[in-house]
């Protein structure tokens, strides 16, 4: 029906008739609700006879208009009385939707506390996969295995293409522009220092914790949270299977082995794309890169390095987890979560380099 | 002549080379009240998400109140869906936002109302199906599987619907509720001339609710008619669902 609604206002009298409902309202929305606005104060008798339809948005709309009560005269059909009645039903003083405003330092204080509460899961998570090791170590026969080697070959293998792309560039600039710098000085041969040191002590396990980070990381904790999201989680306990040992614990084993090995294989790539910018920018050949390469750097920053690999894979795994369990069931948190964790892990991995690096200052470095 | 509300020619569909629609048709007409039988995984929810658009079907045509579902105006397509309302089976509410906020969002999307308005819209229809004011607050994942039905309906009449399509909408609510969500489609039904599609298979609802009934099975809608018609259709999913139950329906 596609009577447009209307309002005619007599002396004393309101008159309203056609289709009264959202849809048909929507258009001169504004004109109409000036007009009922004008109505309003003056008329005391009000003609709904002839109105063909009234939904629910018109009943409240003519509930507003008659200040929350019913006018002293109404002529209606009884259908329509009965959609105003329900409006009239509702309770006055409908409880107003607010969120309490936050100042400054309750903000402040929320941050830390919620951090604190991260430190503390990740704590007991910890203490979990400790308690998980000794029950494994007793009945070997409980190992995932399936799930532990599915989780080396997603974290790892699937990784080694976009980290070998990654370290072969960052391994070109890098040779290129000290390579400009150490011209200059006429220093060519320390390129094989420089870049040996720096990238399998520093740049091969950060940059693969950077890329891990973002790339298994966030789907770790997106899928243990999309698991709690369905119950799914719920279904595996009521199963009788430990989601600890099942879930989280290959998730963290399988990335602390993944790591050493792909930080092995990034370093590799970045030291062969320096040596290809050596050769094209200083004539450096390749043989004597290689041949001089264990002599500049020592092995202790091989081990270093791997070192830092494992420590970084536990690192992320375990707050990817973390994130990942405490996902609340909807949306909205899975994402922020999922956020939560790259940005922690890759945090987190800086501050463990830092601490290797204050730790480890006396170690495999050449003292000339 | 008004068109009619739902109108499917000759529709395919199929998932993976199986077929679960093949030439099927279909008319609603406008304040008819079909209740769509059919065994499970028998393609009901599929049929509400062709009429839906939300499925483009291999082959055929789906009219919704005359307007064809392909027409590439954007605008026309958009005030076509705000005709529509859906109870989707499994509620499908937002679930980073309250219940409130559920029902609140499609009216604060037409950007016309005020929030005054759009509270007392909001409580009014938490009201009809059943709720408390206070459950607005609640989350979806804080509601029992009722609830989030009824919660769920409530979004589907929040735009005040011309058609209503309600994918299982007992299901999972206790009998007082299925009876006080029966009469309160009706009252609707009768205030506004809804036209609704429900599929149910709860013979309660379809007994107390349904002036038609839609039969799918074969792929096909084999049955169309005000259910005394259809009860005695000779088909082996008619007569093995209402079977012994056939006298309690008339
Ligand atoms: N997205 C999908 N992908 C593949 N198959 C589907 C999909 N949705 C439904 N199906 C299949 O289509 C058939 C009909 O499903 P559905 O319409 O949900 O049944 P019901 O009548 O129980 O609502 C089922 O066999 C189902 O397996
Ligand atoms: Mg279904």
């Amino acid at each position: 029906m596609s009577e447009l609604p209307s309002l005619h206002a007599e002396p004393g009298r309101v008159v309203l008739s056609g289709c009264w409902t959202l849809a048909e309202m929507l258009p001169n929305m504004p004109a109409l609700q000036a007009q009922l606005a004008a109505c309003s104060a003056t008329t005391k008798h009000w003609d709904l006879s002839a109105v063909t339809r009234l939904d629910s948005a018109a009943a409240v709309l003519l509930w507003r208009t008659w200040g929350s009560s019913w006018p002293a005269s109404l002529a209606i059909s009884d259908l329509h009385r009965q959609s105003l009645a329900r409006v009239a039903e509702l309770p006055v003083d409908i409880p107003e939707q607010t969120r309490p405003r936050r100042g400054f330092p309750e903000m402040v204080g929320a941050l830390l506390l919620k951090a604190m509460a991260n430190l503390r899961g990740m704590i007991v998570l910890f203490g979990q996969l400790l308690l998980d090791t000794a029950y494994l170590c007793r009945h070997p026969r409980d190992i995932p295995w399936k799930e532990f080697t599915a989780n080396v070959y997603k974290a790892g293998a699937q990784a080694l293409a976009v980290t070998a792309l990654v370290g072969f560039l960052i391994g070109v600039t890098i040779s290129y522009l000290s390579a400009l710098q150490l011209k200059s000085f006429g220093a060519d041969l320390f390129i094989v220092n420089i870049l040996g040191i720096s990238i399998i002590r520093e740049l091969g396990p950060v940059l693969v914790a950077v890329l891990v980070a973002g790339r298994s990381g966030s789907a770790m904790t997106a899928q243990i949270g999309v698991m709690r999201v369905t119950e799914e989680i719920d279904a595996l306990s009521t199963m009788g299977i430990s989601r600890s040992i099942r879930v989280v614990l290959p998730k963290i084993f399988g990335l602390t082995v993944a790591m050493p090995l792909l930080v092995l294989w990034t370093s590799a790539v970045a030291l062969f794309g320096g040596m290809l910018a050596a050769l094209v920018q200083l004539d450096l050949s390749l043989i004597y890169f290689l041949e001089n390469l264990p002599r500049a750097v020592p092995m202790a920053n091989l081990v270093i390095g791997l070192c830092k690999g494992v420590m970084f894979g536990f690192v992320i795994a375990i707050v990817a987890c973390h994130f990942g369990l405490h996902v609340k069931p909807n949306t909205e948190s899975l994402s922020a979560n999922t956020t939560s964790a790259v940005v922690t892990a890759i945090t987190t991995v800086i501050l463990v380099d830092a601490i290797f690096a204050i730790f480890t200052r006396q170690i495999g470095v050449p003292q000339l | 002549m008004k068109p009619p509300v739902i109108e499917l020619r000759g529709v395919c569909a199929s998932f993976r080379g199986q077929a679960v629609h093949r030439d099927l048709s279909l008319r609603v007409d406008e304040g008819q009240i079909v209740g769509l039988l059919g065994g499970s995984g028998s393609g009901k929810t599929t049929l509400l998400r062709e009429i839906l658009g939300l499925l483009r079907p291999e082959s055929g045509s789906v009219h919704l109140f005359g307007v064809n579902l392909n027409d590439p105006d954007v605008r026309l397509q958009r005030d076509l869906r705000r005709r529509l309302g859906m109870l989707f089976q499994h509620g499908a509410l937002f679930s980073a936002l309250s219940v409130f906020d559920n029902i609140a969002f499609p009216l604060r999307e037409l950007r016309c109302l005020d929030a005054d308005w759009i509270r007392r819209l909001v409580h009014l229809k938490l009201a009809m199906v059943g709720l408390e004011a206070a459950h607005g607050k609640l989350m979806p994942a804080e509601l029992s599987g009722g609830m989030v039905k009824r919660v769920a309906l409530a979004r589907a009449l929040a735009l005040e619907p011309e058609l209503l399509l309600l994918d299982e909408p007992t299901a999972g609510l206790d009998p007082d509720r299925s009876q006080n969500f029966v009469e309160l489609v009706g009252d609707l039904q009768r205030e506004l001339g809804l036209t609704v599609v429900m599929v149910t298979h709860d013979l309660h609802t379809l007994a107390g609710l349904a002036t038609h009934v839609a039969v799918l099975a074969d792929q096909r809608i084999i049955a169309f008619g005000p259910k005394d018609e259809v009860m005695t259709v000779d088909h082996s999913f008619v007569t093995g669902f209402f079977g012994a139950d056939r006298r309690k329906l008339l």
